[in-house]
């Protein structure tokens, strides 16, 4: 099970939708900085966080949870056998979080400032946004430092690969510290907003909620990325397959702890009214629920099925209604005042797509060249 | 395989539970900050909904002395009427309406104005928002400042205001976040607010918070249609004050205490809801943020206790099973 | 014919024709009538047949309405109007007096029966039966009736006798009450003013003389051709209102350049009247109160003239339109359009479907992965 390169074609019909949409995405960020914001963005003074923080940052980052989540089972929790998914897994979180940290920058009026968020003497610890930018900019170099043993591996860097074994457990704890961190923070933006978050998403558990869904995304982003890269890349799940049996169940039990917790808080808090009274919040309430709690129903009732495809659309639910979670916290349920209205508008979008669209390239890529997916043999049987 | 659940549970979620701990702890903890007080020489302004005449001449004046541009609503293009405050607007006068709009500060049927700019809040969300401290809270004034030379525009601020009050300009390169900063560059030239200042009937009324506070107080207790004497101005010297019945006031200062408490206080009529002023409770956002942070990275001790007991169990492990040397 | 007529008024009235022809096509104007009107007013005032008689009568009030009528500084004011009508009745400008003059009033009422205007100066005091002002032993009161129940229209002229004036002003210790109070049976025209603009009294005149009927008239028996909008929206001084620009007090520098002089107790804002379009005494611009600078103090507007304290502020009537303000709540930002919805429902469709056929095929794959659990 020795990770190998997969090698093949570079050039695809997807690669090449892929390319387009890439282009489309450059020629609107273009755009952007020239013209500003409203050139191609809706984002206004009633949502000044749109999908390129709820999406691209918020979301992004929380799919690229999988190398956290199992670097948790791996090497804390001690579960060698684990370890054939971890690379990919690294893979897509660098590029997760890498582009989630580039696409900031697209988001950020004043971008020339930036650098000021990295220095203390302008941070201002009292702002959840100081904690996430620095763990998440710190997590984005220990992801590339987890992740070097490949590039060595490819190039025989020699020097490199000692090095790297030697600390590799301090980067693997930061790789752990960090995004608890930070998902957790993720959530805990959202605080100061007060009144404005409806209580259905509002609370002080907020980072707790934000930290377990994150951390339930990161095991269904893995089954999710073995499904597709066997199916995409015509490579057998046979010996993934328990794995991704034991990830699955791991990730239901998570979520039924994230369903009792904010079950638990509403009723607690009072606001069991919201959830019937908030139009369409509520609707979306009910439906992201839902969505959490069907992959409970498929992997932990007696008489479900234990097969790649149950796991496959278990997980997609649960990233499903991870993304809406995040994507009702900070937008669907998030109201400054009555009156103001946001929908993502068509360059807005594809700025966001393309950046999906970057991410993905760049997994087909490393893996066709670098020994990133467990080597086994290449076909399947039909 | 099965996985041992307390095993898993115990060991992956160690670090979320020390969060949940923290979080249910927090109210009771060390780390607990309260609302921030208000400095002894804060200034503001009080505005009172029922004097307001709707002339608009405080929207005018505050664009000519902070040097904003003009914002077209209406298709002539012609006068500046902006709709809201924003990026290119500090100040506006709202309009209520009701029913027939026959009587003003009347909530059925009745119609009122309001004023629509930074309050300076006590313990005000943008700046503890603020990642780089180009918000600021003068320690002396408290009057809630902005530094584009600092700011990196990520708009939290906007976002974070329960007012809605910082705006972003979204229609250029080189935005700037925008806000009400009470004249702050006029006071140093012995000027004061320009909304104040111009202000034909003292709705608008400038000077240090403790006495808006008595004034505002002054106006709840004059029985309604009995003639009352209003100042204009600045309520330290006052420009010649005029005499008008009292109107019926709700007996509320808005301001006094919501989140905290504001530096502009706001007397009227009308429910203060109607016109967009929400109730909020009286312990503020940022103090509620602000003390979760502080419980879960006060002194960067739970982090770094997390850390030496990851990296403790990351040493023990990462030998057994490395990938990094090859199966 | 109307050449004849015009001639002999000249004549008789000592004025050029052009000026007479002026004065038709001002009050014309000044009324708002179609063109035309002028000639038809011309006709009207020249043909002597048509001249009316009019009893005047004098309550409780300072004989300044007809001392503005005489006084203007036009020189034809006073003959056009003792020439047009017959005056049959006047205390001020009677030669006779006593109950020589009060035979004279009974001798036009009866003459002119059902066809006279009266034209009432001054507030009628209603407590105690009217005791608080007697003419020849008669109460103002019965004097009113008497004189109203044959009349053919009743103008009332300034404020005591449009809405109780000066005389009326809490506590009003004699009932001072308008015409309109008393006289409920016939429509009372109101000419209200401290004193009235003679323009508008004469103008009203004239139209029932030309078209045989009074002006339209608000519900306070005001013309509306001179009462219909407030005086704040044609003056002068209105740009300075809007633009924040007020005198502080009297004598500033704000109150030299002419400044709004709303802060200084201006009730332009809430008082009804065109005296900045037609101005006083025929002297040209700035010949009315705001316009020498001292601010309004509402002498037209009942509640407001004689009532308000003269430096208490007005209150502002007209925030119309609506449409310059901007509501509590405005619809900002752009929700989802056609295009931006059928992008994301592109890309939701092209996930799902994606998903769907990958489900598909891990089916496929797992029915003989079954034996791996």
């Amino acid at each position: 099970m020795k990770a190998q390169p997969i090698g093949g074609r570079l050039i695809s019909p997807v690669t090449l939708v892929l390319s387009v949409l890439v282009l489309l995405a450059v020629f609107f960020a273009a755009q952007r900085f020239l013209f500003g914001f409203g050139s191609v963005a809706n984002i206004n003074d009633g949502f000044p966080w749109g999908i390129w923080i709820a999406w691209d940052v918020v979301i992004g980052t929380g799919l690229a949870c999988g190398g956290y989540a199992l670097a948790l089972l791996v090497y804390i929790a001690n579960k060698g056998k684990y370890h054939p998914l971890v690379r990919p897994a690294l893979l897509a979180s660098a590029f997760g979080y890498t582009l989630g940290g580039i696409s900031v920058i697209f988001d950020l009026g004043r971008y020339w400032n930036f650098w000021h968020i990295l220095l203390p003497n302008y941070q201002q610890y009292g702002s959840v946004m100081v904690e996430v930018a620095l763990c998440v900019a710190a997590y984005i170099l220990v992801l590339w430092i987890e992740f070097s043993p490949v590039l060595a591996e490819k190039f025989g860097w020699k020097g490199v690969q000692a090095f790297t074994d030697k600390w590799m457990f301090l980067a693997i704890a930061l790789g752990v510290l960090l995004p608890t961190m930070h998902q957790s923070s993720l959530g805990s933006l959202l605080i100061v907003f007060g009144y404005q978050i409806n209580p259905l998403w509002q609370t002080l558990f907020l980072p707790l909620l934000f930290l377990i869904s994150a951390i339930a995304m990161g095991y269904a982003v893995v089954v999710f990325e073995a499904c597709t890269a066997s199916a995409g890349f015509k490579r057998s799940l046979k010996d993934e397959l328990p794995l991704i049996a034991d990830l699955s169940k791991v990730m239901a039990w998570l979520l039924v702890a994230f369903i009792l917790l904010r079950l638990v808080d509403i009723l607690v808090r009072g606001e069991i009214g919201a959830m019937f009274t908030s139009g369409f919040k509520s609707f979306m309430f009910w439906v992201e629920m839902t969505l959490f709690t069907l992959p409970v129903a498929m992997l932990l009732s007696p008489s479900a099925k234990r097969d790649a495809r149950t796991y496959f659309l278990a997980a997609c639910s649960m990233l499903l209604a991870a993304v809406l979670y995040r994507i009702d916290a900070f937008l669907v349920g998030y109201e400054t005042g009555p009156g103001w209205h946001y929908f993502p508008a068509v360059p807005e979008i594809m700025i966001t797509l393309g950046i999906v669209a970057v991410e993905i390239l760049g997994y087909i890529i490393f893996v066709r060249f670098f020994p990133v997916l467990p080597g086994h043999s290449p076909d399947r049987a039909h | 395989m099965t996985l041992d659940r307390r095993n898993f549970m115990k060991a992956t979620l160690g670090g979320s539970l020390a969060v949940g701990a923290a979080v249910a702890l927090a109210p009771g903890d060390a780390q607990a900050r309260a609302n921030k007080q208000m400095p002894p020489k804060a200034l503001g302004l009080l505005f009172d909904s029922t004097l307001c005449i709707g002339c608009k001449s405080c929207v005018k004046s505050c664009k000519e002395a902070n040097g904003m541009p003009a914002e077209f609503s209406t298709q002539d293009r012609l006068w500046d009427t902006p709709l809201d405050i924003s990026g290119k607007t500090l100040n506006v006068i709202k309009y209520y309406a009701e029913g027939t709009a026959d009587h003003k500060d009347q909530e059925k049927d009745g119609y009122a104005f309001v004023k629509k700019s930074c309050l300076h809040c006590v313990d005000p969300s943008c700046v503890s928002a603020c990642p780089v401290a180009a918000m600021t809270k003068n320690p002396e004034t408290g009057i809630v400042g902005y530094d584009p030379d600092i700011c990196i525009g990520c708009r939290y601020c906007v976002g974070a205001c329960p007012f809605g009050v910082p705006r972003f300009q979204y229609d250029t390169a080189t935005p700037r976040i925008q806000k009400c900063q009470l004249c702050k560059h006029r006071l140093p030239e012995g000027k004061f607010a320009a909304c104040a200042e111009v202000c034909p009937t003292g709705a608008t009324l400038f000077g240090p918070v403790e006495l808006l506070k008595a004034e505002a107080k002054r106006r709840l207790e004059i029985e309604a249609g009995s003639l009352a004497v209003y100042p204009r101005g600045n309520i330290e010297a006052p420009y010649p004050s005029h005499e008008k019945p009292a109107p019926a006031y709700l007996k509320r200062i808005y301001g006094e205490k919501e989140i905290g408490g504001t530096q502009m206080l706001m007397l009227s009529g009308v429910a203060f809801a109607k016109l967009g002023y929400p109730d909020l409770p009286e312990q503020s956002y940022s103090s509620k943020s602000e003390t979760l942070q502080g419980t879960l990275y006060g002194g960067m001790i739970l982090p770094l206790v997390a850390l030496g007991g990851l990296a403790w169990a990351t040493k023990r492990t990462v030998g057994s099973h490395s990938d990094e040397k090859g199966e | 014919m109307f050449q004849d007529e015009i001639e002999a008024l000249e004549a008789k009235l000592g004025l050029e024709r052009r000026a007479f022809l002026k004065f038709c096509a001002a009050l014309a104007a000044t009324m708002g009538l179609p063109k035309g009107a002028d000639a038809q007013i011309a006709t009207a005032i020249a043909s002597p047949a048509k001249r009316p008689s009019v009893i005047w009568l004098h309550f409780q009030e300072c004989t300044g309405c007809t001392e503005s009528l005489l006084r203007a500084e036009h020189p034809t004011i006073e003959k056009l109007i003792l020439e047009i009508i017959s005056l049959d009745y006047h205390e001020s400008l009677f030669a006779a007096a006593g109950h020589q003059a009060e035979a004279a009033r009974y001798a036009a009422m009866a003459a002119n029966k059902g066809k006279y205007v009266l034209v009432v100066e001054g507030a009628i005091p209603v407590k105690d039966g009217g005791i608080y002002c007697k003419i020849g032993g008669k109460t103002a009161l019965d004097i009113l009736k008497e004189c109203a129940a044959d009349a053919a229209a009743i103008i009332a002229i300034g404020s005591c006798a449009s809405w109780g004036g000066m005389p009326s002003t809490p506590p009003n210790p004699t009932g001072a009450s308008p015409v309109n109070a008393i006289i409920k049976d016939k429509p009372v025209v109101t000419i209200p003013g401290c004193p009235p603009n003679p323009y508008n009294f004469l103008s009203t005149v004239v139209h029932f003389l030309t078209f045989g009927a009074l002006p339209k008239i608000d519900e306070q028996g005001r013309p509306l051709f001179a009462y219909s909008r407030l005086i704040h929206e044609n003056c002068e001084r209105r740009a300075h209102f809007d633009a924040g620009r007020f005198a502080m007090e009297f004598g500033d520098d704000g109150h030299r350049k002419g400044y709004c002089l709303y802060k200084l107790g201006c009730k332009g804002p809430e008082t009804y009247a065109n005296c900045p379009s037609i101005l006083f005494g025929d002297v040209g611009s700035g010949s009315w109160p705001v316009g020498t600078g001292h601010p309004c103090f509402g002498c037209t507007e009942k509640g407001v003239g004689f009532y308000k304290p003269i430096h208490q502020l007005a209150d502002v009537k007209n925030v119309v339109p609506p449409a310059s303000y901007p509501r509590i709540v405005e619809e900002q930002g752009v929700g989802a359009t056609l295009g931006s919805a059928a992008v994301v429902a592109a890309v939701a469709g092209l996930a799902a479907g994606a998903g769907y056929k990958l489900a598909g095929n891990l089916g496929k794959d797992s029915s003989d992965k079954d034996a791996a659990e």
